[in-house]
């Protein structure tokens, strides 16, 4: 029994952790161009909302997921306008973003509190689930965790091996360099924001599609800013970013942990509810205390609005 | 050969009468705030090394940045090669045939050497074979760099030929080099000379942009003049006097500075006492044994290229960054290692930092209230914890008045004056708190000359009433102009001083290497081998 | 000219506030007159409306504080709870005790309850170089849950029928309404009163020159002595005691107890307060009313048209991003990075 007990856990770690790798990924290649977007919370949300109405509608939830990835990317465009073609302050932009699209979501969601969405079933991979522990834990899942492995691949390939993510990282380090060098330093921010948003949207589709298919207002609830700090504490390098996603999906169905243990531990579950925020709080210390860790893997002009000459 | 009125060789000229390969005709940039560029015209021919020649502000950077494409002009005509042209943009201008070297660089600090070139070079070249190419080339013309080296690791020296590298890997027509020996050794600069001089035998047409008389005397075939966005003046510089190119520059005779001797025995106002401190910048320099004494009435210099140490030197000294401990650094007879910058200030020291807009004024703020930004304590504007505007006020106007301060008055924006102006003020609220001593970074760095000449008097003024004084500059010029004693830093470490009248120009440039009587030979080494 | 920009952004938000209901299938008029002009039609109200402005100003104004310092409290929500869970405490622990010292205690308790919420973000940003506005915001989540358990388990009135609240607050315990007819209570000029202190402060004292300074030019504060340090300890303080009061005027206000219902997004409206009023007191009382307006709007719409009521969120952060927007075109700023540069030449 222990066996089954410690295999559903690991199993619900990952299931829980893939919404956070989706948006951190997007996060993190946004943050390399130099630009902050604190808006993944509002982007999750509305994601979510669009996906779960979609699907609703037409009975396919990977057609949810599409309308997901075009709203996050929607709400992207907005923030990209205000940061980086009228330079506002990006910080606040962002909050703009999270407030609006949260507040977005609440409102069109309410219609569609009370209704269900048919669940999709795991995707078993053969051969590979019968591995005994590890094979229903990471072979038995969703075909969107499988696919959430890819970006991380994905993404190194095109930071560290293409020309592309060379310029990208570029930008991120010296946009006035990048500039003068002749490299379209608002374009390029614009596409790494577009990219941050869809891949928010699609975090957030999951949310409603396929891990609770359902809807509830606030039901992201805080799981676009863990995203946003996770890039932090993965210091911008994707694979940091898959371990410390699950690290927080442990976190996160911890509660599961101790029902399932059948340990009689006299916690209130708001006081497990908490654990991933406080982890955050944690985690955050830990890889911000040494001031030469971030400046170290930070990009360079993160945060800061980049105003061409000309 | 000929020889140029400062005894050099003068390469052998280009045709100046064929036909141009550039020609810049009534070239205007006009800003919202200032005009930039007004109606220039210039022309330049295969294999001439031309100089534009100008002080800080006359326009020289904005009309080379419309060169490269990197702005576009708001009127006049571009003709490249006898058709007319438009620059559309740096990488436009690269297949034109034009190289531009920055004066502050646009390398990427975090990647190597190949991958900054790789990002200059159109399409996706292979990585290794690139490697070769920058090795062959940066051989070739005596400016050896490491392909495989992270830029960060280089020194300012290193990453200049990394930038000149990068254009010439591409077989440029033109170069334009941006004030490119601000950040060399005189003994580097000749290096720089050489390179130039064989890519011009070789038909390569060079733009050298530059404020360096003697230089421009050395090295160039001929020169446009500009002053305040326009052109004052065409001249070979061979056939003319530094004095006859500055009043062409700057419209009338190079103003001098009055200077008394030193005063003798004067008290110890500073003292670095085997001052070493880490860099907390990962890519920052680390201070090593520095020994020092300022006294009152002199005025020391400390000399070096950037990035030797001076910005980690400055913080400890202004306690910006406060050290571990208070021994090693002290300040009128007291141990002020630990102390911050407002403590020091109440001990009777005023500093003036390199950067005017964000660090040594707010630029939001006016002048009055960055009158308060220093002078709060020292000056009495502060009582019971609240701040005294009319007192600022006051002061503010007396400073602008006394030092000349070209503004819309107290309540300007420390962001609407120019350079020299903004630095006037900021020297005037330092010299008007009547410290003992005044330690001051650059301090006509990017000012014009008369507001040059007014600070380096002022300062020289503020030594004969007895202050202390210390300077740290980039510029032999200024420092062997206004210096008692100098000193030179490298690598974070410190020279023993040298009265400035026993020393010339070519013993400094070789202090800079690091190879000063007495100093730690294997670092003297590195550093010998870094430039 | 410095009010040019908000009102631009409130005129833009009130424009799309008629496309926005004529998007949903309802009359635009009737929207925007349920939702913007109805709550003024009498003065109860116009009391109403200043009621709920209250805490908005609270928030704001210690928030402010630390905007101006570029200290990032987004966390006001958080301190908003735990300032009403002490001072709940307060009113729960004294039961039968009277005159005038059960509401200063509760408020002081407010107010500390608050500030200390802040100073977790604040410690950890100083002493660890952690991220100020994750910080905060993670405790707003943490802060919800623990008014949870609170209201769940260990304040739970035992004859409330197992409903997540406490007892109300004997009448020591509440503030005196100071308008008969109204429920407009002692808060509003405790928020005036601060708001002017804190003008005063901002504008006049020697420490509020040194915050706008760190706010402003970083490099010149430390050029000039200021302690980083300080800044942020008094930046994120400010804002968590004034929203900790803000809390204690709420339990001890309108609901009379602590409830599960506490939560009602003030703290982050706060923040857009603060913007919309440009950080001074006067724009943050009418950005308050505004934002109020927003809320109460939001009510009745909800209760005559059928529209969810988080439709006042929607407008809420409309008006931020207008705001976001029209600084750009109304307040030009001239590029520092080019000055810079061009001063360096």
């Amino acid at each position: 029994m222990e066996h089954n007990i410690v295999a559903s856990i690991l199993a619900a770690t990952i299931v829980a952790g893939t919404p956070l790798i989706i948006v951190a990924l997007g996060e993190l290649v946004t943050e390399k161009s130099g630009v902050l977007n604190l808006g993944a919370e509002g982007m999750m949300a509305v994601g979510a909302i669009a996906a779960f109405a979609v699907a609703h509608s037409t009975g396919s939830a990977w057609i949810g997921v599409l309308a997901a990835m075009l709203a996050g990317m929607t709400m992207a465009l907005i923030f990209g306008v205000l940061a980086l073609t009228l330079m506002a302050n990006q910080v606040a932009s962002g909050l703009a973003l999270a407030i609006f699209g949260v507040g977005l979501s609440a409102f069109i969601g309410k219609p569609y509190e009370s209704m269900a969405l048919a669940a999709t079933a795991p995707l078993r991979i053969p051969v590979l689930a019968d591995i005994p522990i590890l094979g229903p834990v990471l072979f038995n899942q969703q075909l969107v965790v499988y696919l959430s492995w890819v970006p991380v691949a994905g993404i190194i390939w095109f930071l560290y091996k293409s020309r592309a993510g060379l310029i990208l990282r570029a930008v991120g380090e010296s946009p006035s360099s990048a500039h003068s060098i002749g490299y379209p330093v608002i374009r390029i921010r614009y596409l790494a924001v577009l990219f941050g948003g869809a891949m928010a949207g699609i975090g957030g589709a999951y949310l409603s599609v396929f891990y609770t298919p359902l809807w509830v207002e606030g039901m992201v609830a805080g799981r676009g800013w863990i995203a946003t700090a996770l890039v932090v504490f993965a210091t911008w390098r994707p694979l940091r970013v898959l371990i410390g996603a699950y690290l927080f999906g442990g976190v996160m169905i911890s509660q599961l942990f101790v029902q399932g243990s059948g340990l009689r531990i006299d916690i209130a579950s708001q006081w497990l509810s908490a654990l991933p925020y406080i982890a955050t709080i944690v985690v955050l210390v830990l890889i911000s205390r040494n001031r030469n860790t971030i400046r170290l893997n930070s990009p360079m002009s993160l945060g800061q609005p980049y105003r061409p000459d000309a | 050969m000929a020889t140029t009125a400062a005894g050099g060789a003068v390469p052998p000229g280009p045709d100046l009468g064929a036909p141009p390969r550039l020609r810049l005709a009534g070239i205007s940039k006009v800003y919202p705030t200032v005009v930039a560029n007004d109606g220039i015209d210039l022309s330049i021919v295969p294999g001439e090394i031309h100089a534009v020649l100008g002080e800080n502000g006359a326009g020289k950077s904005t009309l080379m940045k419309i060169i490269y494409g990197v702005t576009h002009q708001t009127q006049g005509e571009i003709f490249w090669e006898g058709k007319p042209v438009k620059v559309e943009n740096p990488a436009y201008a690269r297949a034109l045939g034009i190289g531009m070297v920055f004066q502050h660089f646009s390398l990427f600090e975090t990647l190597t050497v190949v991958e900054n070139v790789a990002l200059a070079v159109p399409g996706n070249p292979d990585l290794a074979d690139l490697a070769k190419r920058i090795e062959a080339v940066s051989l070739r013309y005596g400016l050896p760099v490491d392909p495989r080296r992270h830029v960060h690791a280089l020194s300012v020296g290193e990453r200049q030929r990394v930038e000149i590298t990068r254009c010439l890997l591409q077989n440029p027509k033109l170069l334009i080099m941006d004030e490119p020996t601000s950040v060399l050794t005189p003994q580097a600069v000749r290096v720089l000379f050489e390179t130039l001089r064989r890519l011009s035998a070789e038909g390569c047409s060079i733009l050298y942009i530059s404020h360096k008389l003697d230089e421009i005397q050395e090295l160039c075939h001929s020169a446009t003049v500009l002053r305040g966005g326009k052109v004052t003046g065409h001249c070979i510089p061979s056939r003319e006097t530094p004095k006859s190119m500055a009043r062409m520059m700057i419209g009338r005779d190079l103003p001098i500075c009055e200077h008394s001797a030193p005063a003798e025995g004067g008290e110890v106002r500073l003292r670095l006492a085997g001052l070493s401190h880490a860099s907390d910048d990962p890519f920052g320099i680390d201070l090593q044994d520095i020994h020092l004494e300022v006294r009152s009435g002199e005025i020391v210099g400390i000399a070096g290229v950037s990035g030797n140490g001076q910005q980690e030197l400055l913080y400890a000294i202004s306690g910006e960054t406060p050290i571990a401990e208070k021994f090693p650094i002290q300040i009128l007879g007291k141990e002020a290692g630990r102390m911050g910058p407002d403590q020091r200030r109440a001990l009777g020291m005023c500093f003036v930092p390199e950067e005017r807009l964000g660090r040594g004024a707010v630029p939001s703020m006016p002048l009055t209230e960055n009158a308060i930004l220093t002078g709060a304590k020292t000056l009495g504007f502060v009582r019971h914890g609240f701040v005294s505007r009319r007192r600022a006020a006051v002061f503010s106007t007396g400073c602008i008045e006394r030092y000349d301060v070209k503004c819309g008055g107290p309540d300007s924006a420390a962001k609407s004056l120019s350079g020299g102006n903004l630095q006037k003020f900021i020297v005037g609220r330092e010299i008007l708190q009547a410290p003992k001593l005044l330690v001051l970074a650059q301090p006509t760095w990017g000012v014009d000359v008369g507001a040059s000449a007014f600070i380096r008097q002022s300062i020289i003024d503020l030594r004969n009433q007895g202050c202390a004084v210390l300077v740290i500059s980039e510029e032999l010029d200024e420092l062997f102009e206004v210096c008692d004693r100098i000193a030179v830093i490298a690598k974070g470490r410190l020279s023993p001083s040298r009265p400035t009248a026993q020393t010339t120009v070519e013993d400094i440039g070789v202090w800079m290497s690091g190879m000063w009587p007495g100093a730690v030979s294997a670092d003297a080494g590195e550093v010998a081998r870094g430039h | 000219m410095t009010y040019a920009s908000p009102l631009l952004a409130v005129a833009l938000t009130l424009c799309a506030g008629i496309a926005v209901f004529a998007a949903l299938g309802k009359d635009p008029v009737e929207g925007f007159r349920l939702f913007f002009l109805s709550p003024f039609k009498d003065t109860y109200g116009i009391a109403e409306l200043i009621l709920k402005a209250t805490p908005l100003m609270l928030c704001a104004l210690g928030l402010g504080i630390g905007f101006r310092a570029n200290v990032w409290n987004i966390g006001a929500e958080g301190q908003f709870l735990v300032g009403a869970a002490t001072a709940s405490w307060v009113a729960l622990s004294f039961d039968d005790a009277s005159g005038p010292w059960p509401l200063t205690a509760m408020l002081l308790a407010g107010a500390l309850g608050g500030a200390l919420w802040a100073a977790i973000p604040a410690f950890l940003r100083t002493r660890f170089n952690a991220n100020e506005i994750l910080v905060s915001l993670m405790l707003v989540y943490v802060a919800q849950l623990l008014i949870s358990w609170l209201v769940f388990g260990p304040f739970k009135d035992p004859e409330g029928m197992n409903f997540p609240q406490t007892k109300m607050f004997s009448d020591a315990f509440l503030l005196p309404i100071i308008v008969a007819g109204t429920r407009l209570n002692l808060a509003l000029p405790i928020a005036i009163g601060l708001l002017i202190a804190a003008q005063v402060f901002t504008k006049y004292s020697y420490t509020g020159f040194k915050m706008r300074v760190a706010g402003e030019a970083e490099a010149a504060a430390r050029y000039a002595g200021f302690s980083a340090t300080r800044m942020v300890w008094i930046g994120m303080l400010a804002g968590g005691a004034t929203a900790g009061i803000a809390g204690m005027a709420e339990v001890a206000g309108p609901m009379g107890q602590l409830t599960d219902k506490v939560a009602s997004g003030y703290g982050f409206a706060a923040i857009i307060v603060a913007f919309v009023g440009r950080l001074q007191p006067i724009g943050i009382f009418l950005g308050s009313i505004l934002m109020a307006l927003f809320f109460i709007g939001g009510e009745h719409v909800q209760q005559y048209m059928n529209l969810p009521s988080s439709i006042s969120k929607v407008f809420q952060g409309m008006l931020l991003f207008f705001l976001l927007g029209t600084d750009v075109f109304i307040n030009y700023r001239p590029r520092l990075g080019s000055l810079a540069r061009a001063a360096k030449q």
